[in-house]
């Protein structure tokens, strides 16, 4: 609804201040002092409303306003600091690229059934650089019961142009994205290590509006650390899930191949920091620059790919 | 010459707060209540007038007492209240019939304050975990409360674009809690058990129900037209709501949840609407910065809210209903007010 016109000023305005707010208040009107009652020389004390006490906000735990508990992000990270070290053994290239603070969107390549790059982004960073990641997802998780309050406690966030805008440019955090979404994951292990499309560019256009630069991170292990032999499709319609994966772990251990990754070498690149020459808070951007710099992006995170698979002896031991 | 104002519900437990706040007021020199019933709250100078609950008299009064302001109280936002039939006619008709009174020609009205709810955004599982006034909402409405709401917006939106020179504020109010107001969700948390769904653990935001009232007097008083969402800061998960009034959780099955919810409706439990099954599933926040800017204070948070609500609960459950029932008698009330008898001050 367009703001509807304010009325002429002095109109049906009261002429003394209104009595319920308080004196301390920033306001966009301007104070009026009372015309009547000249400071300290009224004969009756003047009523006036006390200044409202300071909020305080009698809380019981420490789950934030994204629903992340820092209590269970401390556990999460102490069980999954062994596997991150000894499994994975994870290795980064170029982490001061990433900034020490402000702002930034991280994007990255997403593989394996059950994504195994996500924990391994947000705990390598979190750990090595000391400062939290928040990790944009669909709504898959949340809708499970369980594990999607457990998904949101540990960092999860609704993927939503909003929660986007605010962590990036309010809060100046660090922001993980996926802009293959669940296309990355899906595809079979024929395909390994071939980028999907990068969505409708989304990525780019809230990095523009929220002033920040992409950081393209490249994977290489997840693939390996949960192959997708076939997508049994009619399953995943049934049960109204994007993918229904059937994996080489569950060949091998059964249903606990759910659970189980496969001891792939973790090697993580970051690549140099985008940055966009336009002004930032526009209600729109140019639909084929978003495009443009959407598939340079995606073309550096493949090349990279290549690159560091070109150098990759072993999959389990790098 | 003061303001003179018309409340819309003054027999809700809304409508009868605003105008005991409003006789506090000595600029405003008129206020007069409608609703079909008589008001609950004791008044010293709003003067009462029936209606039916589509307001058909509305134009005449509003004629009548040329009143410059009006404070619309009366939607119905708690559908466990009455059929969907009765609220369509409190909210949509009632509405269209206010805003064709004020709109009139040679109409007096220069101010219109709407009450509706943040359950216009809805509560769907892509939801953004703020919502500020322009987003736009990720489902369609499914429950006849939240349509009603919606059309009530879409008059009030074309009302203050016809109407340029009428300063109109729609605030749209978060989960009420509070010492008195009984909602959904305060019954809910009154139960020995308070019900949720399993698995879940919304976050979700409260407004105290003094600040829904200091809020519309702030509005009433600085006169800034526009959207304004009314809720306290922060969101807390619903188990901890549940902790702080000291109660267990009693988890609803997350795969048919509804069924389950009509059963227990049925045996007389409680009633959990679908919007509040929506919400207890998936939470909802919105953005209060808006009216924060403007330069309103909230003395309540979410928690604070919580906090209000349990210490009432706790007080209710002592000495039962603390507050004496008040009986509008009109003879009695016409008496004091108008009595040529009665020595007046003024």
């Amino acid at each position: 609804m367009p703001a509807p016109r304010r009325t002429p000023a002095g109109q049906n305005r009261p002429s003394r201040p209104p009595a319920s707010r308080p004196a301390s208040v920033e306001t966009t009107v301007p104070e009026e002092r009372p015309e009547k009652e000249p400071l300290g020389r009224s004969l009756v004390p003047v009523r006036r409303e006390e200044p409202p006490e300071p909020t305080h906000d009698p809380r019981l735990t420490d789950v934030d306003e994204w629903g992340r508990s820092e209590k269970m992000r401390a556990l999460a990270r102490r069980l999954y600091d062994p596997m991150y070290r000894n499994w994975f053994r994870a290795e980064w290239e170029g982490l001061d690229k990433i900034p020490v603070n402000g702002g930034a969107l991280l994007v990255s390549n997403h593989a394996a059934a059950i994504p195994s790059d996500a924990p391994a982004i947000m705990h390598g960073i979190e750990t090595e650089l000391e400062r939290p990641v928040y990790g944009l997802a669909d709504h898959l998780f949340k809708t499970m019961p369980v594990i999607g309050t457990m998904w949101a406690r540990v960092g999860g966030v609704i993927a939503h142009p909003e929660n986007a805008y605010r962590l990036l440019r309010e809060q100046r955090q660090l922001v993980l994205v996926f802009p293959e979404g669940n296309k990355g994951p899906a595809k079979s292990f024929a395909e390994r290590y071939q980028l999907r499309r990068f969505g409708r560019g989304g990525f780019v256009e809230i990095a523009m509006r929220a002033g920040v630069p992409v950081i393209p991170i490249a994977v290489v292990g997840a693939e390996e650390s949960m192959p997708m032999i076939y997508n049994f499709a009619a399953g995943a319609k049934v049960m109204g899930i994007p993918y229904f994966p059937i994996t080489a772990n569950m060949l091998m251990f059964g249903p606990l191949g759910l659970a189980a990754y496969l001891p792939a070498k973790f090697k993580l690149r970051v690549l140099d920091p985008v940055e966009f020459d336009v002004p930032p808070d526009q209600p729109r951007y140019s639909k084929s620059r978003v495009m443009d710099q959407a598939e340079e992006i995606r073309q550096q995170i493949q090349n990279a790919l290549y690159d560091m698979l070109k150098q990759r002896k072993s999959v389990w031991f790098g | 010459m003061g303001r003179r104002v018309l409340v819309t519900g003054l027999g809700t437990f809304w409508g009868g707060r605003v105008a005991q706040a409003l006789e506090q007021n000595p600029e405003i020199d008129v206020i007069v209540g409608l609703d079909r019933e008589p008001p609950q709250v004791e008044l010293e100078r709003t003067e009462y007038v029936r209606a039916d609950e589509n307001y058909s008299i509305l134009s005449r009064i509003v004629k009548a007492t040329k009143v410059d302001t009006i404070i619309h109280t009366f939607l119905v936002v708690d559908s466990t209240m009455m059929r969907s039939r009765t609220m369509h006619e409190i909210n949509v008709i009632g509405t269209m019939n206010l805003f064709a009174a004020a709109g009139a020609a040679g109409s007096t009205v220069r101010n219109v304050i709407v009450k509706s709810s943040t359950l216009v955004y809805g509560a769907g599982i892509k939801d953004p975990v703020w919502f500020s006034e322009e987003t736009a909402r990720t489902v369609p409405p499914k429950t006849a409360i939240e349509r009603s709401l919606l059309e009530v917006e879409g008059y009030v939106h074309d009302f203050a674009e016809d109407n340029p020179h009428v300063c109109v504020s729609l605030l749209r109010f978060s989960n009420v809690l509070g010492t008195d107001i009984v909602t959904p969700m305060s019954r809910a948390l009154e139960l020995p058990m308070v019900p949720s769904i399993f698995g879940f653990d919304p976050r979700l935001q409260f407004v105290e129900e003094d600040d829904v009232v200091r809020s519309m007097l702030f509005v009433l008083e600085n006169q800034i037209p526009g959207i304004y969402n009314v809720a306290g800061d922060g969101l807390i998960p619903w188990s901890e709501v549940a902790s702080m009034a000291g109660k267990r959780l009693f988890p609803l099955p997350p795969y048919g949840t509804g069924l389950f919810a009509g059963a227990l409706d049925a045996l007389g439990v409680t009633e959990l609407p679908l919007e509040m099954l929506d919400l207890l599933r998936n939470g909802r926040g919105v953005d209060n910065r808006r009216l924060k800017h403007a330069g309103f204070n909230y003395q309540f948070t979410s928690a604070g809210a919580v906090q209000s609500f349990v210490e009432g609960m706790r007080l209710r459950s002592t000495v039962g209903q603390s507050r004496p029932e008040f009986v509008y008698e009109r003879d009695v009330e016409a008496f004091f007010r108008h009595s040529p008898a009665v020595v007046r001050d003024d």
